[in-house]
This record gives C-alpha cells, structure tokens and sequence, in this order.
C-alpha cells in the first residue's frame, strides 16, 4: 500500500530558558493512503508538536519524515511550501481564516500559492463550497458565519488543492458537540474518497469517527491501533 | 503566483486599512510635492538666467573708459572719457576679436504725438547689434554709412514703442529725442529682464556719432563711454583679453607700473558665476525638499513594520498553506510600493498644482520638465522599496508556527 506517512525514530528537542525540553522523543509511524487516523494524549504530551512536523511546518530534530515518498529533512523552507501547497490541507482548531476575505477568497488561497487563474480559482472555490455544504455563502466575510461554518470554510481552503492529506490539529476544540458531529461527518465522507485524514482530538466520540487510534503521553507513543481498543 | 494577483493582494490590504493607507502615503505626497516643486522652481529660475545670458551674447568683454583700480578699489567707473573710437577701431584689428563695438550712452526724453517718454538712448554701430545677439521685430538696423553720415536714425525697444506709440506702427515715423528728429527705422526684438533686473527693451538705438555729435555733445569729442568686444571663441577670451590690456595701454601711453584707465571686465564669466550660482541654489532647494521624501520613507516602514506584526497570524496562515518567501516577501513589498506610487503621483499632482500657483500668483518663473516628473517618480520607488523592504523581509522569514501561535 501508498505510505502518505512514514515516520522513523522522530524527535523533536525545544531549547528553553530551563535548558532543552524534549517534546517528542522517538516516534515510529507508518499512515497509508486513505486512512483515517485520530491522535489522542492529555495536554503537552507532544500531540501538537508531532503534528507540526507531519505538516513540514517545523525541523524534526532528529529521526526522518517521507511524505508522500519524499524524504522532507533535505528540502528547503520553499520547497516544503510548496509540497505543502500540493499535499497537504491543513485544518485548526481556531479556524484561522483571514478576517478580510470573503468565504471565496478565503477557500482559494492556497491556489493563489500555486499560480492558478483567478477565473479558475472562483469557480474552484466555489466548488469546494459546495463541497462542504455552504453553497451560495461565498460573499460572507468570517465573522458573518457561524463557528461551524468557518470550520466548514477552513475545510473547503484545506480541500481546493486536492491534497492527499488532511492535517487537522483539534478541528472540533471550539465547535459545540452537534457542529462537531457535522464536521466529522464531512471528515468521514473526504475520506471516503480516499482522503488520508490525521486529526488530533481529546474528545473520545470524536476519535470515535476514525479507523485507526494513535496515543501520546510524554512524547511517546503509546497506543497504535483499534479506536474501540484505546478508548476503554 | 502571478504578479497581477499579488498585486491584487496587496491591493485589498492597502484598501482594508483606508485610512492608515493614506496616512502614511501623506508623508510620501508631501515629500513629492515639495521635491517637484523646489526642482521646478529651480529650473524656472535656471531657464530663465540661460535665456538672459544667450539673450546678453557670447564671449563677451566690456572695455570701460575711465577710472582705475588703486589698491583694489574701483573709482568712479566711467566718469574720464579715455576711450576713443579709435581705441575699438585697434582692438577689432586684434586677432580672435569678433566685433568690437563703441557704445556711447546717454539719457534723454523721447517724444511723439503728444506722448512723452523718458528712457535711455544708446549710441552704437551695426556691430552691437551683432555683439548682443540683438535682431530686428520689424523693420532694419541702420547701417555703416549711417554712422559715418552721423543719421538721425533710431531703433526703439519694445518698452519704448508700447509707451510712444501704443498701437500704432512706428517704422517711418519721426520721433523728438531732445528736440531734434529722430526717423524711426526699426524695431528691436524683445529681450526681457537683464541679469540686474533691467529691463533691456526701454532703449532707443542711434548711431553712436549722432549720439556724441547732436545728443550727449561732449568736451571730448570722438570719446565713447564703453566698448563692448566679442571674442571668436570662449578658449580666446583669456588670450583676448590680455591682448586689449597691452594694446589699450600702449595706446594710452601708460607706464608699465601704472594704474590703467581703462577697466576690461568679463561679462561671459561673470553670467556664468551667476548662472552657477542659480543652479547651486536649485541643488540645494531639491536637496532640502528630499529630505522629506526620506522622512515620507520612514513613515512608510513604520506602518509597515506596525502591519507585518498585526498580520502575524495571516503571514502564518499563508506559509503553512503554501506560500514561499518570495510570495510574502513580495507582497509587503508591492504593498509599500503601491502605496509609495499612489502617494506620488497625489505628490506630482500637488507639485505642479502648486507649481502653477506660484507662477500665477508670485510670478515666479517655474518650469516642470518631464525629467523631474521622472526623477520624481523613480525616487518615491526607490524609496518605496528601500524602505519596505525591510518590513517585507521580516514578514517573509516569519516562522510559520509561532506566527500562527500568536495571537
Ligand atoms: N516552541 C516551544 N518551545 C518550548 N516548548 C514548547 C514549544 N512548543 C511546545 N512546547 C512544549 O512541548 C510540549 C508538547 O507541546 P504540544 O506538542 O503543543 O502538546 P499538545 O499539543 O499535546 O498539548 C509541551 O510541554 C509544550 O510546553
Ligand atoms: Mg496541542
């Protein structure tokens, strides 16, 4: 099967003021296309961190990262943007849309980064709106939509690229419990279609959406495998 | 990412924040403004002191008659007629010299049909109206043979037609000039304001023999107040005016170790200190004005400095989803730019507004050329992006997680 994710002994060390802080010690994990991974741990235990490095958004400090095939630790900062732009479809727990665009604007970003039209990109963005059940909302700025809705927003942008996969860091933190079962049922139905999703939660009905569960605590992992397993 | 949507970007920033935007591209618009104006009215003033010395002649030397320099201190200039006719005769013999032309002047009031008008009358020959450049508006400059026949002939300036004549056309007429007749035969050209501020058209023309036999008569007859020289080239004029020295005191008879009485001043030299002075003063003008254009470039790096940490979490957002450096860094830049452009071409705009209003209302001779528009331009540019350059670069070299992390 397509490795998405290969992960090998990875480690990440912060320098603080107290001397350095390992966040993550050394972490083995293999993700195939099409899975639907969730990550669960108590808070600082790394979850954040690891989920950084999945997104080559941080240098790993020590072990190695393939994503898609690709070995990341060589690559420069632009050569991961753009790998970045191709592959990955990030989503946060605080939406983190621009205040100044519309819905439209907002979805096709990362295909400004990726040099498409501007015809090109409305018609896609609108699409993804589509997509995500907001057609017809393209015009509204974010603080004219609900929390749900933004997230939904923030989903269609992670989507307009058609990454492999979706990078979620705690996509539900601020959603009430029914937006949060709208939102994973969206995250189901992308990965139906073969979307390699990882997303990070502390909910355990959230977990529950995903086939496979991985558990950090102290910046290790330790449990990878069934939700129903993990979430006793 | 293609350039125009870049520019796009930068664009919807620059309107999200009217207000500030047009703040800071205030300095930039006074900034601009000041420099075109101070550089138009620097070359006005330039432009105008180059036609007056192209209007005065080339390669000129005035040879006065009279006083002496003892211990550096001129005396009474002009007041002992020591130059005779002949003295220019000598001096248009010497090699290098153009024309040499005997300028006897005088004051008198001119008279016709009832209109009187006091100016000053000039007696020459053919050869100052050479020596000065001066050319006809209408009619003809009287000839050799009119000065030899000592003709009451004259050619009027401007000022003095306007005054004696108002509409009418002089040429032919007979005007009084201290009672005797005088046939207009020309009209001069206009010249304007001299460096001095005199203004060249209230003359009247005669030949200098009628002026020293039937207008100024004199104890001295045959003597001339001054004579005006033409060198044939700028690189005689040391050469020349050596020459006259030696000639004019051997025809004089001076001693070697006495003072001269005559005096040869360098009029071409002396417009060109003033001409070098003028174009020092628009320097300095345009210099003092750019100084607010590097105030205007501050002010532009403060607000984008301001802008980039407001934007922190944008500028995370945008790198995490795919934007590179250049993309980030361009950005803020065509935002500074922009900004900078839009400021002056307000600043040009207000410039040659205010150009034109110091003009109308001062009458100040002001001249906006192109290249000061050019100048203009590329200078808000440059500043746009020296000064927004750093900003930018700030933006782009953000660290995508703290940027997204800051709150
Ligand atoms: N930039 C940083 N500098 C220093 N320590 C950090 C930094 N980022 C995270 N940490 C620390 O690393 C640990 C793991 O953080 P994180 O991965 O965010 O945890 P989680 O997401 O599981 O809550 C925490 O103790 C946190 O304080
Ligand atoms: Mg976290």
């Amino acid at each position: 099967m397509n490795q998405v994710i290969s992960v090998n002994q990875l480690g990440k060390d912060y320098a603080t003021a107290a001397g350095t802080f390992v966040a993550l010690k050394s972490v083995s994990l293999t993700i195939a296309q099409g899975e639907f991974v969730a990550i669960m741990g108590p808070s600082g235990s790394g979850k954040s961190t690891f989920m950084n490095l999945l997104g080559c958004l941080d240098y790993p400090t020590r072990g190695s990262y393939a994503l898609d095939g690709v070995g990341v630790a060589t690559l420069s900062s632009d050569a991961l943007a753009a790998l970045r732009n191709r592959v990955i479809g990030f989503v946060f727990q605080g939406f983190n849309l621009l205040p100044r665009l519309n819905a439209r604007e907002n979805v096709a970003l990362p295909m400004l980064y990726k040099g498409a039209s501007s015809a090109e990109r409305a018609r896609r963005a609108d699409e993804m709106l589509v997509k995500v059940g907001l057609a017809g909302l393209g015009d509204r700025r974010p603080n004219q939509l609900s929390g749900g809705q933004q997230q939904r927003v923030a989903i269609a942008r992670a989507l307009c690229n058609a990454p492999r996969l979706i990078l979620a860091d705690e996509p539900t933190g601020n959603l009430d419990s029914h937006t949060s079962d709208e939102v994973m049922n969206l995250f189901t139905e992308l990965n139906n279609t073969g979307i390699t999703i990882v997303l990070v939660t502390h909910e355990p009905d959230i977990a529950r959406y995903a086939k496979r569960l991985v558990r950090f605590k102290d910046g290790e992992m330790i449990y990878d495998g069934d939700p129903a397993g993990g979430l006793i | 990412m293609n350039p125009i949507a870049m520019l796009a970007e930068s664009w919807r920033a620059i309107i999200a924040n009217r207000m500030r935007s047009f703040l800071t591209m205030l300095g930039m618009i006074i900034g601009v403004a000041a420099v075109v104006l101070m550089l138009a009215v620097g070359q006005g003033a330039q432009s105008a002191i180059d036609e007056t010395i192209s209007a005065m002649g080339s390669n000129l030397f005035i040879v006065l008659s009279g006083a002496t320099t003892s211990g550096g201190q001129r005396m009474g200039l002009g007041t002992a007629p020591t130059l005779k006719m002949a003295d220019a005769a000598a001096i248009a013999d010497l090699p290098n010299i153009e024309a040499a032309a005997p300028v006897q002047p005088g004051t008198a009031t001119t008279v016709y049909a009832g209109n009187n008008w006091s100016t000053s009358i000039t007696g020459v020959t053919p050869d100052y109206l050479r020596v000065r450049n001066w050319s006809m508006a209408t009619g003809f400059a009287f000839t050799d043979a009119d000065v030899r026949g000592a003709a009451r002939v004259a050619l009027l300036g401007k000022t003095v037609v306007d005054n004696l004549f108002g509409d009418e056309n002089p040429i032919g007429k007979t005007i009084r000039i201290k009672q005797s007749p005088f046939t207009v035969v020309g009209v001069l050209e206009s010249k304007g304001q001299s460096l001095d501020g005199r203004d060249q058209d209230d003359v009247v023309i005669v030949p200098v023999t009628t002026a020293q036999r039937k207008l100024f008569g004199s104890q001295f007859p045959g003597s001339v107040k001054f004579i005006m020289v033409q060198a044939t080239s700028a690189e005689a004029m040391p050469a020349v005016e050596k020459e006259m020295n030696v000639l004019l005191r051997a025809r004089h008879r001076i001693a070697d170790d006495a003072d001269a009485d005559f005096t040869v001043r360098n009029l071409s030299a002396m417009a060109e200190a003033s001409a070098s002075a003028t174009r020092i003063m628009s320097y300095v003008l345009g210099a003092i004005a750019s100084i607010s254009l590097i105030v205007g470039g501050i002010g532009i790096m403060n607000i984008m400095l301001v802008s980039v940490t407001e934007r922190t979490r944008e500028i995370g957002i945008r790198i995490a989803i795919g934007a590179r450096h250049r993309d980030i860094l361009l950005q803020f830049l065509l935002e500074a730019i922009t900004i900078s452009l839009i400021g002056c071409l307000i600043g040009v705009g207000l410039g040659v507004g205010g150009a034109w209003a110091v003009q109308k209302l001062a009458g100040f001779p002001v001249l906006v050329t192109p290249d000061i528009v050019l100048l203009a331009f590329s200078v808000a540019a440059g500043v746009g992006i020296f000064f927004g350059f750093y900003p930018a670069r700030r933006a782009a070299l953000m660290n995508p997680i703290d940027a997204l992390r800051y709150q």
